[in-house]
């Protein structure tokens, strides 16, 4: 089957998941982002590579921080930028996802950054740009449904590069809610991608889907258990709505099942570092003292979050339709 | 119109024929097979050298759309698609808009179809007024206008007494109950196979309990009732064996599959396809497997089109959002001479046939399905070698989304005959 993100010389095209992609590009948005990292500390925080060229950022569900880092990483590469709330918009007026998308291509668009409640809109997307002979618009996933959230993983394994160098003596644990995160999702693809020997998913029966034992992954329900001797702890927002009723009978009940204590992270490695993708709950899936203190690495994760969708970005600009 | 069928491969299951062999057709019936009735002079005859010969096809479940979905499709454009798909019977579910729960629609409905010179339509009745589940319809008032069987169609009973009070209604009567088990609460809105690919894409699962779970359920309810079910597409292994199970109990069921689960999986979804998003869901490769192997050994009773034609805009949605369902009506006959191929028994192409002809007919109650003589001269005529490929351009049906899409496949009607008159050609 005809993998949609990449163009026939296998070059990235569009970025819509992390599954099916080879390592070697993976590394190359991983060396690209390392090269855009200094450049934040710069006086003039900008590079000239996306000059004259437009970036949507079409968020058909909210997003103040996915989108905002997009913006920043943009601007940064000089594109011009415009963030559509398409929510509020056209398709609340009935017009179509598809047609939204010719409109806006018509307007001569270079890329669209998009985010959708729905697994797989951004396939779409892809699938009819590239069906209406548009090749040369770009589209980035910034989140779709449960499915895939893939600048996220890149940017979790970069941090995960850059604090542990090596991928392939580490044990990485998931923690908390799987079964609707897409985060989860694209970093299991990713971790097993670069070689990591033991991807952990951790979390109540009620969170996690079934056949994450195919993905590569090993299934722990006891967070003391799934902790023992991990190199990397990604833990997972717990959303409000899933914080009570048939899935979970209370957030209290959680934290004291699930919850990163400074107690359970003495069960890892004593050099683990702790993720989030933010925004964090503190006291339902993450203990203050852990969230603060000297493993978490969880700011870093933003900082680079912005190196890596510049890389991203960068790199499918420069790819031909 | 006196009209010559000769040189034919004909193949009639019900009859156990399948030679070389004329057919004789007048006054809109099967006059005689073999030899010409004494003083038959033909007005026309057809050269069906290199085709096959069988009775129209018998479709158990195929959406016209008519009432209230015309923008989807019409009875025009669908009957014209049956005819062109060798179908010359059909049976349609209840669930059009307003649903088929009033004597008066069901009339109309058949009435239309009358003018059409189509195919015959055999309309489900609801259940349930409204579908809602908490009513029983007019069933007798629904039989007297033409309804073969009452059914809930994608619309699960959620109150199990509401479904016993039915059963036993329908029981009263001798009327059949058409029952596609879905548990109410468990899968109900998934989109996908529970499985690794509905994990990896996100997608919300229907896992097979919620077939399983239903059919414990009617299968008390039948003990109870002594009712009549017939199960509509079954889609899991597991389903298949609890049936087989019933049968041998002696419980009074009779199933039917989708020809799609015939040939495909989950993994056709790919990267998030909405032609392979249908109701119930494509399941593993072992469930297929299963499918496959039940036709042949006779647990599954018929296979059927769950011809379901949806429009453009209802289609290229995320995957979710999008309609389910696929046009089936004219890739049946297709679809069925693939499994026979690969079948590797001999009899491949006459059980291929029978499950679309005068089984399904035998498990609605119809009289159809046979070239015996003196039934309704339902024919098919088709080039089971012909090849075809699936397009928009090559569907008649209104609704051009199919997971064949693109697919080249073999067997292709060639003319199509209800009750005598030759209603498609090519």
């Amino acid at each position: 089957m005809h993998n949609p993100q990449l163009n026939k010389h296998g070059e990235l095209q569009h970025l819509l998941t992390i599954e099916g992609l080879p390592k070697s590009i993976i590394n190359h948005v991983l060396d690209t982002a390392s090269s855009f990292v200094g450049i934040s500390d710069r006086e003039v925080k900008k590079v000239p590579l996306m000059r004259g060229k437009s970036v949507f950022n079409l968020f058909f569900e909210n997003s103040t921080r996915t989108r905002t880092t997009f913006e920043i990483a943009s601007k940064r590469l000089s594109a011009d930028v415009i963030n559509l709330n398409i929510q509020a918009s056209s398709t609340s007026k009935g017009e179509s996802l598809l047609d939204t998308i010719d409109n806006l291509a018509a307007m001569h668009a270079d890329m669209f950054v998009v985010r959708h409640a729905q697994s797989g809109a951004p396939y779409l997307i892809a699938k009819h740009l590239n069906d209406t002979k548009q090749n040369h618009v770009h589209v980035v996933n910034a989140g779709d449904g449960r499915h895939a959230h893939p600048t996220q993983g890149l940017l979790d394994m970069y941090t995960i590069r850059h604090y542990k160098k090596d991928f392939t003596n580490l044990r990485v644990a998931i923690v908390g809610d799987i079964l609707h995160s897409r985060v989860a999702r694209s970093d299991i693809h990713a971790l097993t991608t670069l070689g990591v020997p033991e991807v952990r998913a951790i979390g109540p029966h009620t969170l996690l889907p079934g056949g994450l034992e195919q993905m590569g992954v090993r299934v722990f329900t006891d967070m003391n258990e799934g902790l023992k001797d991990v190199d990397v702890i990604i833990m997972l927002r717990l959303q409000n709505e899933r914080m009570s009723g048939a899935l979970l009978p209370s957030a209290g009940e959680y934290f004291k099942s699930y919850g990163l204590t400074p107690e359970r992270l003495a069960l890892a490695r004593p050099d683990a570092i702790v993720m989030h993708p933010g925004p964090m709950n503190r006291g339902v899936e993450i203990d203050s003292a852990v969230a603060d203190g000297a493993q978490a690495v969880i700011l870093p994760q933003v900082t680079f979050g912005i190196a890596t969708r510049m890389a991203v970005m960068s790199i499918l600009a420069g790819t031909q339709g | 119109m006196n009209l010559h069928i000769k040189n034919g491969r004909l193949i009639d299951p019900a009859n156990g024929i399948d030679a070389i062999q004329d057919l004789y057709i007048g006054d809109g019936k099967v006059l005689a097979v073999g030899s010409a009735p004494q003083g038959f002079t033909a007005e026309r005859s057809i050269d069906a050298a290199g085709l096959v010969v069988a009775p129209g096809l018998v479709d158990l479940s195929a959406r016209l759309r008519e009432p209230g979905y015309e923008y989807k499709a019409t009875l025009e454009s669908e009957m014209q698609a049956a005819v062109q798909g060798g179908v010359t019977t059909l049976v349609c579910p209840p669930d059009t808009d307003p649903v088929l729960d009033e004597p008066g629609l069901v009339e109309m409905l058949k009435h239309r179809a009358r003018n059409l010179n189509g195919a015959h339509v055999h309309p489900l009745g609801a259940l349930t007024v409204g579908l809602k589940g908490k009513a029983l319809t007019e069933m007798a008032e629904l039989t007297e206008a033409g309804c073969i069987g009452f059914a809930q169609a994608e619309h699960p009973i959620e109150d199990t007494t509401v479904l016993l009070r039915a059963m036993q209604y329908a029981k009263t009567f001798n009327y059949t109950v058409w029952l596609r088990p879905q548990d109410p609460y468990i899968g109900y809105g998934g989109v996908a196979h529970s499985g690794p690919l509905a994990s990896r894409l996100g997608l919300s699962g229907v896992p097979v309990m919620s077939e399983t779970i239903a059919l414990h359920t009617i299968f008390e309810l039948m003990r109870s009732s002594g009712a009549r079910v017939h199960l509509c597409r079954i889609s899991s292994a597991a389903a298949l064996d609890l049936i087989r199970a019933a049968k041998k109990e002696g419980l009074p069921v009779t199933c039917d599959v989708g020809v799609h689960h015939l040939h495909m999986t989950d993994a056709d979804i790919g990267f998030f396809d909405p032609n392979a998003r249908l109701t119930p869901p494509l399941r593993s490769g072992r469930d297929r497997d299963a499918i496959r192997a039940a036709v042949l050994d006779g647990t599954v009773d018929a296979v059927c089109s769950d011809h379901t034609p949806v429009d453009d805009d209802e289609k290229l949605l995320p995957f979710a959002e999008a309609s389910p369902g696929a046009t089936g009506l004219e890739l049946l006959l297709a679809l069925m001479l693939k499994w026979a191929g690969d079948q590797g028994v001999p009899d491949a192409l006459p059980r291929a046939i029978a499950k679309i002809t005068h089984a399904p007919a035998r498990t609605a109650g119809l009289d159809a399905g046979t070239l015996s003589v003196g039934a309704e001269a339902d024919v098919v005529l088709f080039d089971p070698d012909a090849r075809w490929t699936v397009g928009r351009d090559t569907l008649a049906s209104q609704g051009k989304h199919t997971p064949f899409l693109g697919y080249e496949l073999a067997g292709q009607v060639k003319a199509t005959i209800v009750a005598g008159h030759v209603a498609y050609e090519r």
